[in-house]
């Protein structure tokens, strides 16, 4: 099967490539971008004109919900909403039911998944047996299953002891351990960014403290164990400075942020909307800022979706009550593309955030259309308007703070390894029109 | 929508009382103005006026509060309204019912009012949110974030006293940050002009970042009340009292409880309010409770009459 994508603006951050051309794609993979290779011919053409042709993305986090939490989400519905959003690669956090501690459900999971022909998933196995913070997992087990990393989730590690043995096991063998800089002591019972909205709603906090203290803790056990870390979702201004000096120093350390917290502040809970109820919270403007910054000046490698179906039961509810997250996969790629231009950036530059940079985070080969790799490509229409409303949505989720917003930039075409998995006909048929 | 947009209509009419904030100066007005009115009610021999006959109000307790409660219950039966009393905290919410199925289930027999407490900052606004056209909702409470009546019969009591608020020096003091009522206190002050408001307290019970909220900030107790017109002390919960929050009880009391000798650098004429119940001898010294400066008895009538006030105002047609 050879297909020729024609007359797209073909945007590759990993070669900083942006210019109007062709990509022919051969058995699944690139097999050359621009000149089509000697003797290629395309059995499918697809007319891109108007289009941007970007790597798929990849994204660090998004929750698929399975096992275990199946009112909330399905593999399916999960699996159509990441290749709606463009997203061609994900990491799913272990923290499903039962969490994945062990082989036998990483295989399941992925096996699934494959059987989906949808997104590739890599899943992150729990870092502690049950995420009970009592035990390790069985990590080398798990890596040969097909995980990725080690993360503990939300879920608090009981004391730092636990922690520094985590990253000791885990340098064993190179793995990274994913870690979500909290202190539980300090951000017990909170529910909302320490500031002046929590105290005016009146909503527990949870202090920048709370993130700081662990980020410095993680820090100095990186150093006394040679782990390699991925700090997930920054929130605070304060930790992304600490973060920028281990880099400097050297320290193997990679992080992320979350789409939600690059545009969305505290604030923004206005009046108690539970939509904005978010792990970690939604903090001062000034953390937004700096977060914007650092994921433009590299401090912070790459941006996820946080990808949380939530049903409505558990958010409609109290603030306080509400559990925390947001839909996501599907507003990626216009969140990104906003804050690119908000900060003036060149396209290459904004979509290195959301293929490339967390490509190299996870290690694997994806987020770029050199000729070889597997031809997962995303087509996207940059000046595409749509309004965020649950009808919009292929996620079985439908919180999110965004929700009546108009966002510029709608995915037409997703292709994994050549094969197209999603395609808004209508926006196609319009460009063949034209 | 906004909680201000939520409570008040464009026209001005009060659909909900959910908090003092964004609250116009105009409409508290009306409030103590119309409460101005039902204090003679609650003088006469027949304590009942006919505004509310035929209402039915739900007095939805999803966190227990016997003296709450019962000064809304005789509130809206001096508006004549009947009045159902519920203790949800014990009941549905137990057996897994969500509090918007426990208000749905209460508006299908016909709610026309509902007054809640409950322990979840925002569970009023939500609950506002959710209810049928025309049917109110009046906060009792909710965690740590509103208790407007209280703010409200405070604003009454004094201007009762103190006829304008344009000059004065108010201090709270004690536990701000677990306080709904100074919540509610801070935001009706400010919008009725208090030019010096001020919070005192241990670092520990103020919440962050209070001074953006207009307030000055004291650790120092009599610095905190030197000059002051009103003097509003806040109660200090008991599981408050040992801990991390706070060594003692006895400590509490030598830094920041009210006595006669420390009330001394207040102006002469100062007020000193509670919200209710005090705790004697931990916030407040018995002589300054029973003292001639006090007012925390005749807050408790007037809270009486700022409750029918707002009932009324919500119950009439528009």
């Amino acid at each position: 099967m050879k297909t020729e994508i024609r007359g797209a603006r073909v945007v590759d951050p990993a070669a900083n490539r942006d210019e109007a051309a062709s990509i022919f794609v051969a058995d699944g993979r690139i097999a050359a971008v621009g000149r089509a290779p000697d003797g290629f011919r395309a059995d499918e053409t697809i007319e891109a004109a108007g289009l941007v042709a970007c790597p798929g993305l990849v994204d660090l986090s998004a929750r698929l919900r399975e096992p275990g939490f199946e009112y909330k989400a399905t593999l399916e519905s999960e699996m159509a909403a990441a290749v709606a959003g463009g997203v061609t690669t994900l990491a799913c956090p272990p923290d499903t039911d039962p969490p994945l501690d062990e082989p036998g459900l990483v295989e399941m999971l992925t096996r699934r998944a494959a059987g989906l022909n949808g997104a590739r998933v890599h899943p992150l196995g729990a870092l502690t047996t049950g995420l009970k913070g009592e035990r390790l997992a069985e990590m080398a087990e798990l890596a040969e299953a097909g995980c990725v990393g080690f993360f503990q989730g939300s879920a608090a590690l009981p004391d730092n002891a636990t922690l520094l043995q985590a990253m000791r096991y885990a340098a064993t063998f190179g793995y990274t351990v994913w870690l979500r800089p909290q202190d539980p002591a300090l951000a017990a019972g909170g529910v909302a960014h320490e500031g002046e909205v929590a105290t005016r709603l009146g909503l527990a906090p949870i202090p920048v403290i709370a993130e700081t203290v662990a980020v410095r803790t993680i820090l100095e056990l990186m150093q006394a164990t040679g782990a390699r870390v991925h700090l997930a979702r920054l929130s605070a201004g304060a930790a992304v400075e600490l973060v920028a000096q281990a880099k400097a120093r050297g320290a193997p350390l990679t992080c992320d942020v979350s789409v939600h917290h690059l545009h969305l502040c505290d604030r923004d809970i206005a009046d108690f909307d539970s939509n904005a109820n978010l792990a970690p919270p939604l903090r001062d403007p000034s953390d937004r800022e700096r977060l914007r910054r650092a994921l433009a000046e590299g401090v912070i490698d790459a941006v996820c979706s946080d990808h949380t179906p939530v049903d409505d039961d558990a958010k409609l509810v109290p603030f306080g009550e509400a559990e925390p997250g947001a839909t996501a996969l599907e507003l990626l790629l216009p969140l990104v593309l906003q804050w690119g231009r908000e900060c003036g950036l060149a396209l290459p530059a904004t979509l290195a955030v959301a293929t490339v940079h967390p490509a190299r985070v996870l290690g694997v080969a994806a987020g770029s259309l050199a000729a070889g790799v597997p031809a997962d490509i995303c087509l996207f229409d940059p000046k595409r308007p749509w309004v965020v409303k649950p009808a919009a949505l292929a996620s079985q989720g439908k919180n999110t703070p965004f929700m009546g917003l108009e966002l510029t930039g709608r995915v037409v075409r997703t292709l994994v390894a050549g094969r197209t998995v999603h395609a808004v006909r209508e926006a196609a048929q319009e460009k063949v029109a034209q | 929508m906004g909680a201000a947009a939520l409570q008040v209509a464009p026209d001005g009419r009060l659909r909900h009382l959910l908090t003092t904030e964004g609250l116009p100066a105009a409409t508290i007005r009306h409030i103590l103005d119309t409460a101005d009115q039902f204090v003679s009610v609650s003088e006469r021999e027949v304590k009942k006026v006919p505004l509310l006959r035929g209402k039915s109000i739900f007095n939805v307790f999803f966190e227990n509060s016997t003296r709450t409660r019962t000064t809304f219950e005789i509130a809206a039966k001096r508006l004549s309204a009947d009045v159902i009393n519920l203790n949800v905290g014990f009941s549905s919410t137990n057996k897994g019912e969500t509090l918007l199925d426990t208000v749905y289930n209460l508006q299908a027999m016909d709610a026309d009012m509902f007054v809640v407490r409950h322990a979840q900052s925002g569970a009023a606004n939500l609950i506002a949110r959710h209810v049928r056209p025309g049917v109110a909702v009046v906060n009792a409470g909710d965690g740590r974030h509103q208790h407007p009546t209280q703010g409200l019969l405070d604003m009454y009591t004094i201007r009762h006293y103190k006829k304008d608020f344009s000059g004065l020096s108010v201090a709270i003091v004690g536990d701000v940050l677990h306080s709904r009522v100074a919540r509610s206190q801070i935001h009706a002050l400010k919008t009725l002009g208090v030019p010096d408001l001020r919070v005192v307290g241990p670092a520990t019970l103020l919440p962050a970042a209070v001074e953006r909220l207009g307030t000055r900030v004291f650790h120092d107790m009599v610095e905190g009340i030197r000059g002051c017109d009103v003097v509003i002390m806040l109660r200090l919960q008991n599981e408050r009292m040992n801990g991390a929050l706070l060594p003692s009880a006895g400590e509490f009391f030598k830094c920041y409880g009210l006595t006669a000798e420390k009330l001394a650098h207040a102006k002469p004429d100062a007020i000193v309010m509670h919200p209710g119940p005090m705790n004697r001898g931990v916030e407040i010294d018995s002589p300054v409770a029973d003292g001639r400066q006090s007012v925390i008895l005749p807050q408790v009538t007037f809270g009486i009459a700022v409750r029918m006030a707002v009932m009324s105002m919500l119950g009439s047609p528009a």
